[in-house]
């Protein structure tokens, strides 16, 4: 589950004021809104990485406003990817894990899986530059699933994409949702990635959210 | 808007409308006869050195291979690389802080770090002369000699060479997208962590640069090593302080020997840097 309630975020002259939000646990949320209305801001303090003023902000059934960003238990892909240019694949996948202290079974068993589950086996020796726009979101996707956060957020992650590359993704998404059980956010200005992919719709104009449909929150057993 | 200022039922207008631009030709002769004047003043520069010291090669070649040249090849060398290390050592940190955060006094600091790079040289050898004649450097400098001993050099060095390290190396930090350090804090990383696993290696390059710069810098350095380590000869006495010596007792082929060596030492530095970086960038693209 993610929820904000009342949270009060500053971004320079900024500010995404009382924002209330909540997607269901293992729901896909889509958060649309025009460019500078606020959303990555919104984003960025679900993750951490924006100081929140006031408010709360609740992932799975923590309250995570006051946590540091690696503790909050969420994975994230940014925009343009953001893979580390000195990393191979593989090392990508690792990451996490590694600064998790996983053993080295554990950490290839998790590579193995992963790298099946977004069918990137062919590409684990590769470095980013080797890899084309498509196979950039998959491993970014891969390793913010890597550390199996329950709650993944992704900030306009297709934006970059041609439009088969990007219908690729959206039906990519989808499955890697639905399979992993993960609670999604993920901010968007394309109306028709967001009717594919929301359970939950949410708008965001001028730092204020409204969450336009809500569907019932039923449970749904985590496949993990 | 056009329109409004210019109606379209002048002929001029309508004419000028469809003019050709002028041409292109004066503005790109203008920037390179410009360009070549600079470039061929420093090639004239080396070539007259390479053709003096030809002229008189066994006076310039005798001169370097004395005692004295030897000991200040050596102490160049080695002088350099270790200010080299502590530059690189201090410039990270303080090319990372002025990158990545902000802090009250932030546009002080910007410009004290800027300092050595617009004092007169002369004056930082000064000011770090005075400075070791004060308590308490003086204490330690009355028990390791400092001030006119070797560490001087590398001091009068450090302060110069630093400065440019720390500017690379900010420009550096500012270049590389905070987006993947924050990707690495919600994969788990500590700031610190993230510095060392995810900014460190993808600054190689700048890392590079402000080594290499920091080495020419040193090798170059003269104001602040003849007024704080002085020019005593197989003691402090690095290149440029030969170079000096030697114009000094009007030996001009033995300066120019010297510089020679240096113009040499300095252009295996560059290329030897621009094509680590050139293969590493081709490897990218």
């Amino acid at each position: 589950m993610i929820e904000t309630r009342n949270l009060v975020v500053r971004n320079g002259e900024f500010t995404v004021q009382d924002a209330n939000l909540r997607i269901a646990g293992g729901k896909y949320g889509v958060l649309m809104g025009k460019t500078g209305s606020g959303k990555t801001t919104l984003l960025e303090a679900i993750c951490g990485l924006k100081r929140v003023v006031s408010g709360s902000i609740i992932v799975g059934e923590r309250e995570v406003a006051t946590l540091k960003p690696g503790a909050r238990g969420i994975g994230l892909v940014p925009q343009d990817g953001a893979l580390f240019p000195m990393l191979t694949v593989k090392e990508h996948l690792e990451f996490a894990l590694r600064v998790r202290g996983w053993s080295a079974a554990d950490q290839q068993r998790r590579v193995d899986e992963l790298s099946a589950l977004l069918q990137i086996e062919s590409l684990l020796k590769r470095k980013p530059h080797q890899l084309s726009g498509g196979e950039r979101q998959r491993v970014a996707l891969g390793r913010a699933l890597s550390f199996r956060p329950a709650t993944l957020c992704l900030d306009e992650p297709l934006s970059a994409l041609d439009d088969d590359t990007r219908h690729e993704m959206v039906e990519l998404l989808k499955r890697v949702q639905r399979e992993t059980g993960v609670t999604a956010l993920h901010v968007t200005h394309n109306r028709s990635e967001a009717e594919t992919l929301a359970d939950v719709k949410l708008h965001i104009v001028a730092g204020e959210v409204m969450q336009v449909e809500k569907f019932p929150a039923p449970h749904i057993p985590l496949a993990r | 808007m056009t329109s409004e200022l210019i109606p379209n039922t002048e002929p001029q207008a309508a004419a000028s409308k469809w003019r050709e631009p002028p041409s292109d030709l004066p503005f790109f002769a203008g920037l390179g006869i410009l360009a070549a004047f600079y470039v061929l003043l420093i090639m004239a520069m080396l070539a007259a050195d390479v053709s003096f010291a030809a002229a008189e090669w066994r006076k310039a070649l005798a001169s370097l291979l004395t005692e004295e040249i030897k000991y200040a090849i050596w102490l160049s060398l080695i002088s350099c690389s270790i200010t080299t290390v502590l530059s690189l050592w201090v410039a990270t940190p303080v090319g990372y802080l002025m990158s990545r955060t902000n802090f009250p006094g932030k546009a002080l600091v910007d410009a004290i770090l800027d300092i050595p790079i617009f004092l007169p040289p002369l004056v930082i050898g000064l000011s770090l002369l005075i400075l070791f004649r004060q308590t308490p450097l003086r204490y330690l400098d009355d028990r390791f000699p400092i001030a006119l001993h070797i560490p001087a050099v590398i001091i009068a060095q450090f302060s110069v060479a630093s400065a440019f390290a720390v500017r690379t190396l900010r420009t550096t930090f500012d270049e590389i997208s905070p987006r993947r350090e924050q990707v690495a804090l919600t994969l788990g990383c500590s700031r610190s962590q993230a510095f060392w696993l995810v900014v460190l290696p993808e600054s190689w390059r700048g890392l590079l640069t402000a080594a290499t710069l920091a080495w020419a810098r040193s090798l170059g350095e003269f104001g602040p090593i003849l007024v704080f380590a002085g020019s005593t000869r197989t003691k402090t006495e690095v290149l440029p302080v030969s170079v000096h010596l030697e114009l000094s007792i009007g030996n001009i082929e033995g300066a120019v020997g010297i510089s020679l060596l240096m113009v040499v030492v300095a252009l295996i530095v560059l290329v030897v840097v621009r094509l680590l970086a050139g293969s590493e960038r081709v490897a990218r693209s």
